[in-house]
């Protein structure tokens, strides 16, 4: 593994990037019950880049990208996924669309009664039926190396530690070449070292297959080592964006106790 | 212009006891609110799962995986279960036939008890436990730790896959599970009969099977279908729609097992009065 880079030095990846949406939030509003999660959120992903949303938690952020893959459908405005607004799309072109989305889950949703090759073939089998036995086995054992676990082949995701669950979760998510990422909460639960190794492997991930991701987090030093751009949610609308130098030179007092 | 007045001042009228009265029927209209809910989402789950056993793409591969986790999986609890309720129920009628002279019906007597009630009631019953809280307890936690949610972004219809397959297993291998309880008390109640007596295996039989006709095995495996049903259909709904936390695996587990357990008897129930009616 490359050395984790130091957390006051900012990340080199902290540079806005300028390229074609590939998503763009329109107004969105998601509302359970009587309460309303996400009130109004626009925003856009750029092409390569790396999207850190910020939030406290219960500020929105899961169900934003849970309505972006279309897990969870908005009750307004529009989402639209290379130039495809995700409310219009039937179940099939829904399908489709997901084969371009990788999500990584909070708990990294490893599948317990399967091993870890069962885990990444599961996907691999469903989204890229043209592929042989062969070169399944290849692009398994070529993902497990790029995430430094090819020995945990054999293994139940039970027999996993936390960190080497959201590895083979990523793993999982990038064995099928997705070009957008999303990642809920990819820290969370880790310890500080696990934590800058997956906060690293979202990087070279970024880098490796050329992906854009929306990162959902509530930790900073994630939030630093990968953001390119910064969006921070409260009460369910996007209070500040910027880079990370906005924000951390930003005097809001909200901003401040975030950053500090 | 004209100026209306209220026949009676409504506000002296709300007292405590009324403010606390309205609430009461504000909570009750809620709950039976939720209660039609409940029934909509069944229907609506059971709609989609019959539309989903016809679609193109059926998961073959983990149906026949769930038959052998259903049906191969359960064979040591039933088989413990029949062979022990034969026994049982041949030593606790032995007596009673002996006093009136008919210890021939013995055989006869329990075996067509065994088929046409006791074996599918209490399988049944064995497998609400065992299956039903199996898929309540797997789907819940999948649910929980948001594997069904993975699954669905893996462009894999969880409905499909885990609902659909799940069912059917239960719907097909309950019943084969029933029939092997029922030879295996069969087998128990020829054991139990040479405890206190001495009764060849061929004979037992033959004075077992003189009085079991087609009609005693037709509508037990017709009802034991609709107990697998019933079963996995529980199991999976309960499992499914578990709530978010993990205490949630443990009510979907428990009233998967309480639910399927009462939806047995009462198809019982149902079952046994259309019989009568239609024989």
């Amino acid at each position: 593994m490359r050395p984790i880079q130091n957390e006051n030095t900012p990340s080199t990846l902290s540079s806005p990037v300028t390229g074609d949406p590939v998503i763009e939030i329109h107004h969105l509003k998601k509302s359970f019950g009587k309460q309303e999660v996400l009130k109004d959120i626009s925003l856009k992903l750029m092409n390569g880049e790396n999207l850190v949303v910020l939030g406290k938690s219960g500020s929105g952020k899961s169900v934003l990208i849970k309505c972006i893959v279309g897990l969870l459908k908005s009750d307004g405005g529009k989402i639209i996924v290379f130039n495809q607004d995700i409310n219009t799309l039937n179940r099939t072109e829904l399908g489709n669309m997901r084969q371009k989305i990788g999500f990584l889950f909070q708990s990294g949703a490893l599948y317990d009664s399967m091993t870890v090759k069962q885990n990444l073939e599961f996907p691999l089998r469903r989204m890229k039926k043209n592929l042989s036995e062969l070169e399944i086995k290849e692009k398994i054992n070529e993902v497990l190396e790029n995430i430094g676990l090819a020995d945990a082949l054999h293994k139940m995701p039970s027999q996993l530690s936390g960190g080497m669950r959201k590895r083979i979760s990523l793993a999982r998510t990038i064995v099928v070449d997705p070009m957008i990422m999303l990642y809920d909460e990819p820290t969370t639960g880790l310890d500080p070292i696990t934590s800058d190794e997956i906060s690293l492997l979202i990087n070279e991930v970024q880098k490796k297959y050329k992906t854009s991701s929306v990162i959902i987090t509530h930790d900073i030093k994630c939030a630093r080592n990968t953001a390119n751009r910064i969006v921070m949610l409260k009460d369910g609308e996007a209070y500040m964006e910027g880079t990370l130098t906005d924000f951390q030179n930003s005097t809001d007092t909200f901003i401040k106790s975030f950053f500090d | 212009m004209k100026k209306y007045h209220p026949v009676i001042k409504v506000k002296g009228f709300a007292t405590s006891q009324s403010v606390k009265l309205s609430e009461k029927t504000i909570a009750k209209t809620e709950k039976a609110g939720n209660f039609l809910t409940e029934i909509a989402d069944v229907f609506l789950f059971i709609l989609q799962i019959i539309r989903e056993i016809f679609s193109r793409d059926f998961e073959f591969k983990e149906f026949f995986r769930q038959c052998f986790q259903v049906g191969y999986k359960s064979l040591p609890l039933v088989s413990v279960t029949g062979a022990i309720m034969g026994l049982v129920l041949t030593i606790q009628s032995r007596p009673v036939l002996v006093d009136f002279g008919a210890v021939t019906m013995l055989p006869g007597m329990v075996a067509i008890s065994l088929i046409r009630e006791m074996g599918p009631v209490i399988t049944a019953l064995i497998c609400a436990g065992k299956i039903g809280s199996g898929m309540g307890a797997e789907l819940g936690s999948m649910k929980v730790t948001e594997q069904i949610d993975a699954m669905e972004v893996s462009s894999t219809n969880p409905m499909r896959f885990l609902v659909v397959t799940r069912v059917l297993a239960a719907t097909l291998m309950i019943p084969l599970l029933i029939l092997y309880a029922d030879a295996l008390g069969i087998l128990g109640c020829w054991v139990g009969a040479n405890i206190k007596g001495d009764v060849s295996f061929a004979l037992f039989f033959s004075q077992a099977f003189a009085h079991v006709h087609f009609m005693d095995l037709f509508p037990a495996v017709i009802k034991s279908f609709f107990f697998g049903a019933v079963i996995g259909l529980v199991g999976c709904y309960k499992g499914y729609n578990a709530g978010r936390g993990t205490e949630s695996v443990g009510v979907a587990a428990n009233s998967a097992v309480v639910l399927a357990s009462l939806l047995v008897i009462i198809v019982d129930m149902i079952a046994v009065q259309i019989t009568d009616m239609l024989l």
